[in-house]
């Protein structure tokens, strides 16, 4: 079926372009799935077949829940996720309203500044962050992480809703000045609405990072009391022997929280990625 | 119960200066507009009368009170906006009583009000609609009824027709004019079509580069423009400027109105070739090359017909020929 617009070789020729694409990205994460039901031999006797019902094995998470304490690893890192993006968002949101809004001396400078921290990694600063920390007694605990995470995160979130804050009409935020609404209420009532899909962007660009990370946990909150689930999967992961069996079930549970919040996030984040591009 | 005195005002945005020292009074229940080229800082003017931007240097003056630091919303004054700028998130009801609202006036009477400025608007039936199910013309309908119900000093309108088709530009029109008559309150209006400064106004203020070129009534600017800036922004098509040395004259610049000629194919004071033809029915406007006067447009009223490189006499009509100085003043 040949129109105007679409051929058939071109149809096909796309497909097969997106499906390669799909295959390769999710190939991982479905071998992961995939042998986190299955013993041990079948693991490493067939590692790419799917379990058959002679390999199926649900040891590895059995070992995952009865061993350590799974569950409150989950929380932390729920906790420390959950708890940054929501300072991301709010303190990334409010700094890009002040740089769009308002004229003041240092504005552009200010902005530049502020996204600086998208070009150099935090990690550089993994020293002076764990001695600061340890000054002020709060190593090993989640506050921490949150703190760090909020530093992490707040540069890209200012520098993306900065773009998008420009966007609003001038005129609605005259309208409610007008009207006697307040600055922050011009903010979280009339702003932040309308900046809702880019704001779902940033979340979702700001929280896979922290869901996955290991550096700063393994650095800064080691202890079994504020451990998150990719550093409490580490415990299975030994120097002579590997539980692999338990590894890839605390993985397959670990895709699955962030996957739920993608899944809240992404019907926000299509129009987030698309807005602008047509009026 | 609603006049205006602005004094001076100045305003620049670094070193870049967009109001060069404006003075304007606005006596109560005039309807005047301020008409201008892009960025001659007309809607800087508005929006500095709106408290939206602080002017650099001078003072505003509502109801014979010194606003000048006064918040926008202290002033008195209603704003609509040429993006209707509604709030998405309200229905059309209350995007009408925020403003009251905000206020703390009671609840009764912000209803009153609603309805007195929804009937006079026929929006009645969308009281319960948010702004996204409505369309444009609907749209700043709602944005006029917000500012009807606030029950103002002095009306603002930033534009207001910019975003409208024609055929509702036309209605809308009518409708503010209505109102003024109606509610009798003092209106600003901003625009840069001339046609709404001439059917709309009482008193049109021309500007032109941040400064006031001239101010007064709408036939009077036609009749008798001050500059040559004002002569040719009033007026459709715009008056024709010949240089006087061409045609012998002492003044600079010779200035008619493309209606104030008369053509004819025997004789008269231009020979010109006709260079186009724009047939409007209602009229029809030529485009004439002159030996004498260069390139002229002539408006000619009901149907004539001339063929592209015929050649024409033009006449202009001395009583309504104005002559301008090397300052673009005009000539007494």
């Amino acid at each position: 079926m040949s129109t105007a617009t679409r051929s058939l070789p071109r149809t096909i020729g796309a497909h097969a372009i997106l499906l390669t694409y799909t295959a390769i990205a999710l190939f991982p994460v479905i071998l992961v799935i995939m042998n986190s039901f299955k013993s041990r031999a079948g693991i490493f006797g067939a590692p790419l077949t799917p379990p058959t019902p002679k390999t199926f094995d649900l040891i590895g998470y059995t070992t995952v829940i009865g061993q350590g304490d799974f569950i409150h690893y989950f929380q932390n890192s729920l906790v420390v996720t959950v708890a940054s993006l929501f300072f991301v968002l709010l303190f990334g949101a409010m700094a890009a309203f002040a740089l769009s809004e308002y004229r003041f001396r240092g504005n552009s400078l200010m902005g530049l500044y502020l996204a600086l921290g998208i070009m150099i990694p935090i990690r550089l600063g993994t020293v002076a962050i764990l001695q600061l920390m340890v000054a002020s007694g709060l190593v090993n605990t989640l506050t921490a992480l949150i703190l760090v995470y909020t530093a992490q995160g707040l540069p890209l979130a200012i520098f993306i809703l900065s773009e998008f804050m420009k966007q609003v009409s001038d005129d609605l935020k005259n309208a409610g000045r007008i009207d006697g609404l307040s600055e922050y209420t011009i903010f979280f009532r009339l702003v932040l609405p309308l900046v809702r899909p880019s704001m779902a962007t940033v979340a979702v660009f700001t929280m896979i990072p922290i869901w996955n990370d290991l550096w700063f946990p393994l650095i800064l909150a080691p202890s079994e009391e504020t451990k998150t689930v990719t550093l409490g999967a580490q415990l299975f992961l030994g120097q002579f022997v590997t539980n692999w069996n338990a590894i890839l079930a605390a993985l397959s549970l670990a895709i699955m929280p962030v996957l739920i919040l993608y899944v809240i996030f992404s019907r926000q984040l299509i129009r987030g990625i698309t807005s602008g591009a047509v009026k | 119960m609603g006049s205006l005195k602005i004094e001076n005002v100045k305003k620049a945005f670094g070193p870049v200066e967009v109001l060069k020292g404006i003075n304007l009074e606005v006596t109560d229940g005039e309807f005047v507009v301020f008409v201008g080229p892009s960025g001659c800082g007309k809607s800087t003017l508005l929006r500095v009368i709106a408290g939206l931007e602080d002017s650099t240097s001078g003072r505003v003056v509502i109801d014979g009170q010194d606003v000048s630091v006064t918040p926008p919303a202290k002033r008195g004054i209603a704003m609509v906006f040429q993006t209707y700028a509604l709030y998405p998130h309200l229905t059309v009801k209350n995007n009408m009583g925020l403003g009251l609202k905000q206020a703390g006036t009671p609840a009764p009477e912000i209803d009153r009000r609603i309805g007195i400025a929804s009937s006079m608007l026929s929006l009645e039936p969308y009281l319960e609609r948010r702004p996204a199910e409505l369309s444009g013309g609907q749209r700043q309908r709602v944005a006029i009824g917000r500012a009807v119900v606030r029950e103002p000093k002095l009306f603002l309108f930033d534009e207001p027709l910019s975003n409208l088709d024609a055929a509702l530009r036309v209605n809308t029109r009518l409708e503010i004019a209505q109102l003024h008559r109606r509610l009798k309150a003092t209106m600003i209006y901003v625009t840069h079509d001339q046609v709404e400064a001439m059917t709309l106004a009482d008193k049109i203020v021309v500007l032109n580069a941040g400064r006031i070129e001239q101010i007064g009534g709408p036939m009077e600017l036609y009749n008798s423009p001050a500059n040559e800036f004002v002569a040719g922004f009033i007026g459709s098509p715009k008056m024709n400027f010949i240089d006087g040395a061409r045609l012998g004259e002492t003044a600079k610049t010779i200035g008619v109105r493309p209606e104030h000629l008369t053509v004819d194919p025997k004789s008269g004071s231009w020979k010109g070739t006709v260079v186009h033809a724009e047939h409007l029915g209602a009229d029809t406007n030529l485009y004439l090359d002159c030996e004498k006067a260069g390139l002229i447009t002539v408006r000619i009223f009901g149907v004539y017909d001339a063929e592209p490189g015929a050649t024409l006499y033009a006449t202009p009509d001395p009583a309504k020929t104005y002559r301008f100085g090397a300052d673009g003043k005009v000539l007494k």
